[in-house]
């Protein structure tokens, strides 16, 4: 028995996607350099939670230790930069290469531990990598606690600027990891992926490898991640351990879970949360005294997102859009 | 004729026009001028951030007495989270978005490491960074940035020449931190031993912050046969060396780095009795110290933290140096007479002998357009069981 399928490729996705690319295209012309700068970095954000939706929304997987393979990345692209003066663009594959056999190997261990105690573990891998940094013996590469500086690109066309050559550099990287992400989740693997996260046992009754499929999307999810750390080590020019704190990977859970954890296009949203919301909150802060701290400010937004918007952003938009269908259908 | 005189103003206007982008007057006007601060107000290392709250404290008041030269300051001071993509992100927004004139005192090592060069390539005075690391001092690569308190190396220099000077067939023992605060420590002690620092250093031993004692160390630094023991350690560590060479009854000239002199911190748990004796550098006054309760400089920072900050604690060291700091922030801006970037620049770079409140009597501020160590001394001091007593001269260290 052969079953048909609709094809997933529908015309509104298609519309949708490129009046998206199309309105981001514009967006560094209309708007400053610095605020350009924010946008990459919310991009940059958004492939390290493309890589946690990946591994924990359609997989099952938690993590709440992605710093760690964001550091890996971004170590990996100054390392090749600073000491070995690579091109930029040519350390990206390196990076996404490195963090996949990382979190491959990670993976690997990870088959025995589920939900909770994978999270531990994660954990403990996130706690460690900032002091990793700093040892002694790696410290002639990692430039130890003072980290490496490594200079911006060179716009790539002339008449850009610096940022806003990077910005759409960013934005193609994202663009094809996004359409590479739509591509794995519709395909065989992507349903057996899913499959894996509903009901584990089922999944492996049907013949699917669940061991190699989960060790395989640890690697996937590792490599989305470590992109976006080289990405924003070009963002900022600069990497140093403490700025891969767990601090950073409860953020990227945060940034996952208020874009829709189940979503490819929420990671966006999850992106400029984590950029713009911190900001936001600082800025009311210092404008009117009596309100809380900024940080209490962004918890207040965070627990109104989770109350209002419970299955993210985008989740949002696709319930929206599903109970507009029916009502124009009725 | 007509058109000559057009011509005329066209050209002065254009000459005026030329001067006035000469100067770059980013972030001043004749009503205000603008200055951007970045601070650790969540994170680790948010203990400094009273550092930031005395600053606005102190320019609030200047601003209610007047203003700098008739203008309000504008004091700008954000959070990074002492996270050095954060502080890229709160620099630039400070430089493009605020447009300030000047930073002034942004916190921390691998924060400031991080906008180093980017302030430097925008032209932005990036004045007296709260660091003790030796790289904010280098007008030729780096002619936007400059330091303030004594940088760690400094500091070394100063225990060396006192050893050198006093302590009669010197063998020295260093414990230090095997870190860039330990190394910048250690470098600069040696150097300041010079060629016979070889002969001179019998053990040299680091230790890893994760250690869980220093005590085998001091065990391996006492059958040595040292009589000088520099002991470059965070509080934690610095009790326990004190301790052990206690118990153990190794009694050499112990010089103990300026980071871990607090009383409360490191004395106090290592025990005042095995305390007394141990030499510091002190270029602060510790509010604590009953020696400054007369002080013309101690009663005016205590007056202004009466009235401009109440519920501080008031034995937290870290209000005087922001009070210091504050202070020579105005008085720059006070007494510069080309307030534009490149001009504000100049009058950092050309300060003689400015005195401030809550440093050590006879430790002044001093730079040069190739000096960019605002304080390059310190004064010694002897702990006598109850609190620092100072002693000899202040010792300069200008090896920069």
């Amino acid at each position: 028995m052969t079953v048909t399928r609709p094809n997933p490729v529908t015309p509104q996705l298609l519309a949708g996607f490129g009046v998206a690319v199309v309105f981001a295209a514009i967006v560094p012309h209309l708007v400053s350099d610095f605020t350009s700068f924010q946008f990459t970095q919310a991009m940059a954000y958004g492939i390290a939670l493309l890589g946690l939706n990946i591994l924990t929304g359609y997989n099952g997987q938690f993590s709440i230790g992605h710093s760690a393979f964001y550091a890996v990345g971004a170590y990996t692209a100054a390392i090749l930069l600073y000491h070995f003066e690579w091109n930029h663009y040519a350390t990206l594959p390196v990076a996404a290469l490195v963090a996949f056999v990382v979190g491959f190997l990670f993976g690997l261990p990870a088959l025995r531990l589920e939900g909770l105690y994978l999270a531990l573990a994660t954990f403990a891998f996130a706690v460690a990598t900032p002091q990793l940094l700093k040892f002694d013996a790696f410290e002639h590469w990692t430039g130890g606690v003072q980290g490496l500086f490594v200079p911006k690109p060179e716009p790539l066309i002339e008449g850009l600027s610096a940022d806003q050559s990077l910005y759409y550099v960013t934005l193609a990287v994202m663009v094809l990891l996004m359409a590479v992400a739509w591509c794995l989740l519709h395909s065989r693997s992507g349903r057996a992926m899913m499959a894996i996260r509903d009901n584990p046992i089922a999944a492996s009754t049907m013949g699917i490898n669940t061991a190699l499929y989960k060790t395989t999307v640890f690697g996937i999810s590792a490599m989305y991640t470590g992109i976006a750390g080289a990405l924003s080590v070009f963002v900022t020019e600069f990497v140093a351990p403490d700025a891969f704190n767990f601090f950073l990977a409860v953020n990227l859970l945060i940034g996952s879970v208020v874009g829709g954890i189940v979503s490819i296009p929420g990671v966006i949203f999850g992106g400029l949360f984590l950029v713009f919301v911190p900001n936001f909150a600082q800025d009311i802060s210092r404008a009117y005294p009596f309100v809380p701290p900024p940080w209490a400010i962004f918890g207040i937004f965070l627990i109104l997102a989770i109350y209002f918007v419970p299955f993210g952003v985008w989740g949002a938009v696709e319930r929206a859009f599903a109970w507009w269908k029916r009502k124009s259908a009725a | 004729m007509r058109t000559g005189k057009l011509l005329a103003a066209a050209a002065a206007a254009a000459l005026l026009a030329g001067t006035a982008q000469a100067a770059d007057m980013t972030g001043i006007t004749d009503k205000t001028i603008k200055i951007g601060n970045t601070n650790p107000y969540s994170g680790p290392a948010s203990v400094y951030s009273v550092i930031g709250k005395t600053i606005s404290a102190y320019f609030e008041m200047v601003n209610e007495m007047g203003g700098v030269q008739g203008r309000q300051i504008d004091f700008i001071s954000l959070d990074d989270g002492y996270s050095p993509p954060r502080t890229v992100e709160q620099v630039r927004k400070l430089v493009e978005q605020e447009q300030v004139a000047l930073l002034f005192q942004t916190l921390g090592t691998p924060t400031n490491s991080a906008i180093h060069r980017y302030v430097n390539s925008k032209k932005v005075p990036h004045l007296f960074v709260a660091t003790g690391a030796s790289k904010w001092g280098q007008p030729n690569k780096y002619p936007w940035t400059m330091g303030f308190q004594p940088t760690y190396d400094v500091e070394g220099e100063i225990y060396a020449k006192y050893v050198l000077e006093n302590v009669e067939n010197p063998k020295v023992a260093i414990l230090f931190q095997n870190d860039d605060y330990g190394k910048d420590y250690r470098d600069g002690f040696l150097h300041g031993l010079g060629d016979k620092a070889d002969e001179l250093v019998v053990s040299m031993l680091p230790y890893e912050v994760t250690d869980p004692t220093v005590d085998s160390q001091i065990l391996k630094m006492q059958e040595s046969g040292a009589n000088v023991f520099f002991n470059i350690t965070i509080p934690k560590f610095a009790a326990q060396a004190i301790r052990k060479s206690c118990e153990i009854g190794w009694k050499p000239v112990h010089l103990l780095n300026n980071v871990s002199s607090s009383v409360g911190a490191t004395l106090t748990p290592a025990g005042l009795e095995c305390s007394t004796g141990l030499i510091t550098a002190l270029y602060v006054k510790d509010p604590v110290d009953p020696q400054w309760r007369d002080d013309p400089g101690y009663k005016e920072w205590l007056g202004f933290m009466e009235k401009n900050l109440p519920d501080a604690d008031m034995t937290d060291v870290n209000y005087a140096y922001g009070y210091n700091v504050s202070k020579l922030m105005h008085h720059v801006l006070d007494t510069c007479e080309d307030l534009s970037r490149e001009g504000i620049m100049g009058c950092a770079a050309n300060l003689k002998g400015v005195e401030l409140p809550m440093i050590m009597p006879g430790i002044t501020v001093n730079t040069s357009p190739d000096d960019f160590y605002p304080i390059q001394s310190e004064q010694l001091a002897r702990f006598d069981g109850k609190r620092w007593v100072t002693f000899g001269d202040v010792i300069h260290a200008g090896s920069h």
